[in-house]
């Protein structure tokens, strides 16, 4: 069965030319970059190299970059460091939608003595952009707001939020994973300060990140014991991995435009599709301001893995904000803070879609989706009671 | 991706017995939109008074959807003495198993049955009610329903509890008094089971223990609700602790966090150890007696 894959906010496919770029440090080339030899200064080359596409991709300079094992680690080092790195303010400032990534090290920190402000979003998932202003202060250190939402794809304010940071004397940090990529940055002409990516969200490997440290931003190291990236975090390079976000980077950069338009035709048609064959069906988030990729749609009167297992059975992949596809009894984080009253939040469905995807996939989704939501309705005792 | 035997998706896929019987002769309808599983079961008795014919309705997951398909298959020829028996237990080994985290299907499964058979017996005037004192808000599950399941599961943990029967799965705030009733209910049943039995312990070990027990196993469901406590002194077996903000205040009578505490202490740390509470702990002028 072909597999129809629709999960690309979850992980992308790894791209063909990124894998080919990577194989020869898996064998042939496995010399250490920090080795004196040419075999592995030949590895260190490629690594810098890898280095200078993701800082073209993003706009910055290549010293500014810093690889870390996952965007969870670069999420953490960026609030932890942060804190670390001074001791008069105590302050942080983070919304209530962020990936558990940010939400988990920011309640952490608030158990160990810091003051913690979760800004709240409205019903479409907009930041209350009011409560972030009356709570930024010469207290805060850090303000930690995602680009863009995982679960929505609404996109955030973020250039405004990091010029009211700046004006206080903070850090800004904006967890960054669902946005490279898919919105063109330019961090030479921005006041973010520190910004997160993962590989596996643009078609590199899992297991390698980025943290964007802007020249002159303080953040204390927490992996010590070597001197790998300049000491701010020891441990031996993932160098296939650095290499294959390099060439990642370098695709996403020359695709951007052509394939986010074509992208975002797919996933209107997919999400327009739907609501029109699927009734007490809506869309979840802005629709004005979101990720070009993403759909998070209700269904009224049923639940979403139910909807997921049937999905399943045709290849279809996607992902759901129900209690019971996370395992967890109560639905979506980022639901409840938008106030999606439980019983839509339970039935919601996330499509996410990459350059990977086809018309031809869309349309069987589309093919098939009716029919899966009208089972099982037809099995729902609370259709018609409304 | 949950581990579901072939059995439990086969009636995912295939569900048996879908609908609503009309003027059927006991209806059961438990769960809600909000709690994210529901279900409907109706029945319908021969002349002999045997179970004819059951359908059901389910807004929930696969494992919701399979479990009230096999229950329709389960209940079928059955009368009404031998439906009433039927435990979760029974409907989820009917399915091969389920994942532990999904044992509240089951008891959902259970639940509907007995409404049902309620129902009937009242001659269709009964609705489900519930039966004892909600502990769990979250959800709405009742001491006697943790209880039961507690009792019918042989469950020792909360994490097992909320499994299968979501209570504790919301704001946690009640994790305190339902950890109170495994504990009643397996006192019942055999008096003193060792569960951890450990090796003796130095003072400082001790010491050490118990502060690590308060701090990880206690202090953050109190937390949840706002509260606090301290670890003032140990003397012997004595712990001595403080208990702070709205637990200080805020004591219903036949659950006391001292009970809870010592519970805790006795199972991570040894089985001589007993609570006392300081005297600051009690300055608070709200403070209900208890």
């Amino acid at each position: 069965m072909d597999v129809v894959y629709f999960d690309n906010n979850a992980t992308t496919k790894v791209s063909e030319e990124v894998f080919s770029e990577m194989k020869p440090y898996f064998s042939e080339l496995y010399g250490n970059p920090s080795s004196i030899h040419t075999f592995g200064g030949e590895v260190s080359h490629k690594v810098q190299e890898a280095r200078q596409r993701i800082a073209d991709l993003l706009g910055c300079e290549a010293s500014e970059i810093l690889f870390t094992g996952c965007g969870t680690e670069s999420d953490n080092m960026a609030i932890d460091g942060v804190l670390a790195s001074q001791a008069k303010r105590r302050k942080i400032i983070t919304s209530r939608v962020e990936h558990p990534a940010v939400l988990q090290v920011c309640r952490e920190l608030e158990k160990h003595g810091c003051h913690l402000v979760e800004i709240g979003v409205d019903r479409k998932g907009r930041l209350d952009m009011e409560q972030l202003e009356e709570e930024l202060d010469e207290e805060t250190a850090i303000v930690s707001i995602m680009y863009a939402n995982n679960e929505t794809g609404v996109i955030f304010p973020v250039e405004r939020i990091a010029e009211l940071t700046r004006k206080v004397g903070a850090v800004f940090h904006t967890d960054g994973v669902q946005a490279v990529g898919k919105i063109p940055l330019n961090l030479r002409e921005s006041k973010i300060d520190l910004l997160s990516l993962s590989g596996h969200k643009l078609h590199a490997a899992k297991g390698v990140g980025v943290l964007y440290i802007r020249k002159g931003t303080r953040l204390k190291p927490f992996i010590l014991g070597g001197h790998q990236e300049g000491g701010r975090r020891a441990g031996t390079e993932n160098v296939a991995g650095i290499i294959g976000l390099g060439k990642a980077a370098e695709l996403a950069k020359e695709k951007m435009e052509d394939e986010n338009a074509r992208v975002r035709g797919l996933r209107d048609k997919l999400e327009k599709a739907i609501l029109g064959s699927c009734p007490d069906s809506w869309v979840n988030g802005d629709v004005e301001n979101r990720l070009g990729n993403t759909s998070n749609i209700s269904f009224e009167y049923i639940e979403g893995e139910a909807i997921l297992l049937m999905l399943d059975k045709y290849g279809i992949c996607a992902s759901s904000g129900s209690a019971c596809a996370s395992g967890s009894l109560e639905p979506s984080h980022v639901l409840r803070a938008m106030g999606i009253p439980f019983t839509a939040a339970h039935g919601s469905i996330r499509f996410s879609l990459s350059r990977y995807n086809t018309e031809q996939e869309v349309d069987f989704t589309i093919e098939k989706l009716p029919g899966i939501v009208k089972k099982l309705r037809e099995l729902s005792p609370f259709v018609g009671k409304k | 991706m949950w581990d579901y035997t072939d059995k439990v998706k086969e009636h995912f896929f295939n569900p048996r017995n879908v609908g609503e019987i009309e003027n059927p002769d006991g209806v059961g309808e438990v769960g809600s939109l909000a709690c994210g599983d529901a279900l409907k079961l109706t029945f319908k008795l021969d002349k002999s008074g045997r179970i004819e014919d059951a359908k059901f309705k389910t807004f929930g997951c696969a494992s919701a959807i399979a479990t009230s398909s096999v229950l329709t298959e389960i209940i079928k020829g059955k009368t009404i003495e031998e439906a009433s028996v039927i435990t979760n237990k029974d409907i989820a080994e009917e399915l091969g198993g389920l994942p532990e985290q999904k044992m509240h299907c089951s008891v959902m499964g259970r639940e509907a049955l007995e409404a049902a058979i309620e129902n009937y017996r009242s001659g269709g005037t009964v609705k489900h009610k519930l039966e004892g004192k909600v502990v769990c808000r979250c959800f709405g599950v009742t001491d006697k329903e943790i209880e039961r399941v507690v009792r019918e599961n042989d469950l020792i943990s909360v994490e097992e509890v909320t499994n299968y029967c979501k209570a504790g799965g919301g704001c946690g705030s009640c994790k305190g008094q339902i950890e109170q009733i495994i504990e009643n209910v397996h006192s019942k049943a055999a008096k003193k089971v060792k569960l951890h039995p450990r090796g003796k312990l130095t003072n400082i070990e001790k010491i050490h223990l118990i502060q690590q027990t308060v701090d990880e196993q206690v202090r953050p469901a109190l937390q949840a609700h706002g509260g606090d406590i301290d670890l003032i002194d140990v003397e012997g077996d004595k712990v001595i602790v403080a208990f702070r903000g709205m637990c200080a205040q805020c004591r219903i009578s036949e659950f006391t966090l001292k009970e809870v505490v010592e519970a805790k202490l006795k199972e991570f740390v040894t089985d001589s150890l007993y609570v006392e509470e300081a005297e600051d702990s009690q300055e608070s002028p709200h403070r209900h007696k208890g």
